[in-house]
């Protein structure tokens, strides 16, 4: 009798925390319905452009959160141009062989960070930031060029990097980044609600208390570095593609910072943080100068940023500001309530 | 049953643990000792984090030192950390399935095994719930949750009633009392309420200064002069 008890308030627990899980899952539905028919038609083709940006940087925020995140778009965007010159392949072929070689290259450089961890893993993460810089200057973007590196100094006309035949035209590429950066967030989700999201969830918080629970912390986080690296590269591939040239002076050093920035401002650990993210990344420059405004306001915006989110809110934005809406709503009805009573 | 052998764990110039020989044979057996005795240090070698200078342990006939720290957990040994580590981002389902699913069980009793678990320590929260919403003694029982759950062999309790009220902390003696023989495991409990000790353990050994100053029946080990010397440093 107790046990039937037991259950069946566990399953009226159970029932009362879908709610709110199903409310959610409803409102995604309903921006992604948006995002993906609506949205195209309502903003110029300046936007679209943009939104197509925060799509793939969403994919390398996202990335980030899990581990790290601009070396890999890097990698990601040479292998996928390289590729895409070199061979007739499908769009999304071509999107998961850029995948897999940066996942390749991403572990072998995380295998000697895997002993690192905090601080001196950040510091690592930005000077390979810095390394693949100075790579990048040296052996540049593939532009249609043979060899190795498909670069060629001397070209007159540089072809544009193709893109699929489905979506030629800026909104149908846009739409086509969303359905990709859609599948990555689903592979993360898929991760993170199941046996490596609660390893890593024990790894971050007690490595001790992950080896006590059996876990081999080891292989969980070269698995984060390979999950990572490999969304990145594939965020790289969409990026070729949407931008048709790539130039190495287009991955300055300093943008890991900036990323790193936003990531912290949007939340670190959540999904909804890294589009939040994203759109702090390459939406809001846009509409600064759209509007004419410097954007040398950002830097010190984000500094700014920064500094709110570690003080006041460390699960970034995301986390922030439906709660505090809902603590104003709240406060708002409680002073209406007051009000109706004492009149 | 667990026999430790000539065990000695050095930190640079210090001997944590000097030559330690023991027999721990069944049911719930306490480890008492000053601060610094070596009692979290002999845990942490069993566990794996801390490699001794010398000595075996053989754990029901296996060579514990010689398995990787993880392995240890497979094989059976679970543990409770002074400082509770209970994963706050994950809800007590799944701070103890994650233990389940990295044992050498298969996920087809899983889902019953991880609610037995959590029903046998008698956490008052819903499974469902975060872990970091929680109160300390809540904690405690997730964290003594996850050392109990699936088939431990050996289950090591280190100051799990440290900080909690008396209330709780009989609530927890009761939970440690049935673990053996909910479990079939051997635990070893280490606190310094002898109170909760007298309760659970029916064997103690005592530690001091890394050496085995006593060991038998709780009641006769904590009447022992040598034992009330170390603790209260009569001469």
């Amino acid at each position: 009798m107790r046990a039937t008890l037991e259950r069946a308030s566990l399953k009226a627990a159970g029932r009362g925390q879908n709610r709110p899980r199903l409310a959610k899952a409803a409102i995604t539905a309903v921006l992604l319905a948006f995002v993906l028919l609506g949205m195209p038609q309502l903003i110029s083709l300046y936007y679209v452009d943009t939104m197509t940006q925060v799509a793939v940087y969403s994919m390398v925020t996202v990335a980030l959160g899990v581990l790290v995140g601009r070396v890999g778009l890097a990698i990601g965007a040479w292998a996928a141009a390289r590729l895409l010159f070199a061979t007739t392949q499908p769009y999304p072929v071509i999107l998961l062989e850029a995948g897999l070689i940066t996942m390749v290259a991403g572990t072998a450089i995380g295998l000697p960070a895997l002993r690192l961890r905090g601080l001196y893993l950040a510091l690592i993460t930005l000077m390979l930031a810095g390394a693949i810089t100075v790579v990048l200057a040296t052996v540049n973007f593939p532009n249609g060029g043979h060899g190795f590196t498909g670069y060629n100094g001397g070209l007159l006309h540089i072809p544009p990097i193709r893109r699929p035949s489905i979506a030629a035209s800026d909104p149908a590429y846009f739409r086509y980044a969303v359905i990709v950066a859609m599948v990555m967030f689903a592979l993360v989700l898929a991760h993170i609600k199941t046996r490596p999201g609660r390893a890593w969830a024990a790894i971050r918080q007690s490595e001790p208390a992950a080896l006590a629970a059996g876990i081999n912390t080891w292989l969980y986080k070269l698995w984060a570095f390979a999950l990572a690296s490999f969304i990145t590269g594939v965020a790289g591939g969409v990026l070729a593609g949407s931008v048709h040239y790539l130039y190495s002076i287009d991955f300055p050093t300093q943008d890991s910072i900036t990323l790193l920035a936003v990531v912290l401002m949007g939340g670190a650990y959540s999904l909804w943080g890294a589009v939040v993210a994203a759109l702090l990344y390459q939406f809001l420059p846009s509409l600064l100068n759209n509007w004419g405004v410097s954007a040398d306001w950002l830097v010190i915006l984000f500094g700014l940023g920064v500094l709110q989110v570690l003080t006041t809110a460390p699960a970034g934005l995301a986390d922030q500001v439906p709660r505090d809406l809902a603590r104003l709503g709240r406060f708002l009805r409680g002073r209406l309530i007051k009000r109706r009573s004492t009149a | 049953m667990i026999e430790v052998e000539g065990l000695t764990v050095r930190y640079g110039g210090v001997t944590s643990l000097d030559a330690m020989s023991l027999v721990f044979e069944q049911g719930t057996c306490g480890l008492i000792g000053p601060n610094g005795a070596g009692k979290t240090t002999f845990f942490n070698v069993l566990s794996g984090f801390v490699r001794p200078a010398a000595g075996t342990v053989k754990a029901f006939g296996v060579d514990l030192l010689s398995m990787a720290h993880f392995r240890r957990a497979r094989w059976g040994v679970r543990r409770t950390f002074q400082t509770e580590q209970a994963i706050e981002e994950l809800s007590v389902f799944d701070n103890v399935a994650m233990v389940h699913e990295h044992s050498r069980l298969g996920g087809a009793s899983r889902r019953q095994d991880v609610l037995d678990a959590i029903a046998f320590t008698g956490i008052d929260a819903a499974p469902e719930a975060r872990v970091r919403t929680l109160g300390a003694g809540q904690r405690r029982l997730v964290e003594v949750a996850r050392a109990v759950v699936g088939r431990p062999r050996l289950v090591l309790l280190d100051e799990p009633a440290a900080g909690l009220p008396d209330e709780e902390t009989s609530h927890l003696a009761d939970v440690i009392r049935r673990i053996p023989e909910h479990t079939g495991a051997l635990a070893i409990l280490v606190d310094h309420d002898m109170s909760l000790v007298s309760a659970c353990c029916a064997t103690t050994a005592v530690l001091d200064f890394g050496k085995l100053i006593a060991s038998g029946p709780t009641a006769a080990v904590l009447r022992d002069d040598d034992v009330i010397r170390a603790y209260l440093g009569v001469a």
